[in-house]
């Protein structure tokens, strides 16, 4: 096994020649990541939005279940999706198994759960602020609801940053649905466990160095988003 | 659009707030809920705006039930003005937008009422930065943007320096010149002198005087407003 300072050395060699095995499982990392996480937004700002302005029998256990689900283990969604896309599956005929569809959907639906349940927090907690002032304008249910979710545009990008960070960093379920096949299916994540464990450090290292920077630069741009609506109080 | 209350009665926590109220408002010009606190002067504004539904009694606009599409004909400004996460411009036309203006008649519009609210210069600033008093004129132009027949404003100067109280009144003043009514809640006696063209009363959920200003002020016919304009505490 190769020592930590020239796994490092090697890592940043491969990081500063654009190695191209590198850049296309970064490339295909931020694919999935990016699809997951905008499917997640399709269903989970309306579901959360919904949640948050709706009043219903049953809601306040619809809000636990939402919750819990962001707690959702990532090796039983991979499970789970494996089962339905797999030949015997409900979705067998599709073919998706092994292919990066099948993990956006995996990473989907591990991340709607954040999405809705930051939404609903989020829109209800405006809805209680607007409310009567949106009454006296007579403005339409459908309305208010595009109201509520401009002037949470902040919070909610936040949210899918969040979302994404989840995603991007996620391991259990790709490795599942996708196989981790080169070329194919292998992301960072799978990539760092593979090389990992046949003892080739560099290229899980440099890896890891790019995921660390993700994940600096999504929290770096949340801080900013933050400050720039705090600063013209549209936070 | 006369709007009256027939019968109003309104309870919280086993305390009587509105005790069969009667009232109607027609063509008063302006139009002073006046009393101490607690008399009830916000929740009878509140009701007769159809924010509150009342325990017993009815609220007609113009002799129907209220109605969301009736609403553009009555502006409501709250004590603390709610203000959208935008522009101030902006938030005079999400109000314009949401009762159906197009882009170019809302900006026209907008910028109409905030000329008349005298806010022209600070437009595209962030609602939320203005000062207090700038942000009261807002909530009053994004309500006049509307052409309502009447508006209530609930104690719109509450907290509010000299100056700022009186770049209000004398917008209350402009509003009234222009046709029209004006509901104002206050418990200041002297803003009801200042700007009251009839005055009703209230102390412990009832109005117990109705009568033109000239005549309430010169000889109240109660003892509880006889004592509120003698500067004496009013239980």
């Amino acid at each position: 096994m190769q020592d930590f300072g020239a796994a490092f050395g090697e890592a940043f060699r491969l990081l500063a020649s654009l190695d191209a095995d590198l850049l296309e499982i970064v490339a295909l990392s931020l694919q999935v990541s990016l699809a997951a996480v905008a499917l997640a937004a399709l269903v989970g700002l309306p579901l959360g939005a919904l949640l948050g302005v709706t009043r219903f029998p049953g809601r306040q256990a619809l809000i636990v279940f939402v919750n819990a689900l962001m707690g959702l283990p990532p090796v039983v969604v991979g499970l789970t999706v494996y089962l339905l896309l797999s030949r015997a599956g409900p979705l067998g005929p599709l073919g998706l198994l092994y292919t990066p569809e099948a993990m956006v959907i995996a990473q989907m639906i591990l991340v709607t759960p954040i999405i809705a349940a930051l939404t609903r927090q989020t829109v209800e907690d405006l809805k209680t602020e607007y409310d009567e002032q949106l009454t006296v304008l007579g403005i339409t249910p459908s309305a208010a609801v595009l109201t509520l979710l401009w002037d949470a545009r902040y919070t909610l990008i936040t949210a899918l940053l969040a979302g994404f960070g989840r995603a991007v960093a996620e391991v259990g379920a790709v490795i599942i649905v996708g196989g981790n096949i080169n070329h194919v299916t292998r992301v960072m994540t799978t990539a760092i466990a593979l090389e990992t464990s046949r003892g080739d450090l560099a290229l899980a290292l440099g890896l890891g160095i790019i995921l660390v920077c993700i994940a600096v630069a999504v929290n770096a741009l949340v801080s900013s988003l933050r400050v720039t609506a705090v600063r013209s109080a549209y936070a | 659009m006369p709007i009256e209350g027939r019968g109003l009665v309104l309870e919280r926590a086993g305390r009587r707030i509105l005790d069969a109220v009667d009232i109607r408002l027609a063509n008063d010009g302006i139009c002073v809920l006046l009393g101490p606190n607690g008399a009830g002067k916000s929740v009878l504004l509140r009701v007769l705006a159809a924010l509150v539904p009342p325990d017993a009694g009815t609220v007609t606009w113009g002799g129907q039930a209220p109605r969301r599409d009736l609403r553009r004909g009555l502006g409501f400004v709250f004590q603390k003005p709610v203000l959208l996460r935008r522009s101030a411009l902006a938030n005079v036309r999400h109000a314009l937008r949401a009762a159906g203006a197009g882009r170019g008649e809302s900006l026209a519009r907008a910028r109409a009422a905030m000329e008349f609210a005298g806010l022209s210069a600070l437009a595209r600033s962030p609602a939320r930065l203005l000062s207090g008093g700038e942000q009261q004129r807002l909530a009053i132009a994004r309500a006049l943007a509307l052409e309502p027949e009447a508006l209530f404003l609930d104690e719109p100067t509450a907290n509010l320096d000299p100056a700022a109280t009186a770049r209000i009144e004398a917008l209350i003043h402009d509003v009234t010149a222009a046709g029209r009514k004006v509901v104002l809640v206050t418990h200041d006696v002297g803003q009801a002198r200042r700007l009251a063209g009839r005055v009703l009363f209230l102390h412990q959920g009832r109005i117990v005087e109705d009568a033109p200003a000239h005549a309430f002020f010169q000889a109240p016919a109660s003892g509880a407003a006889r004592a509120y304009l003698a500067g004496q505490i009013v239980l």
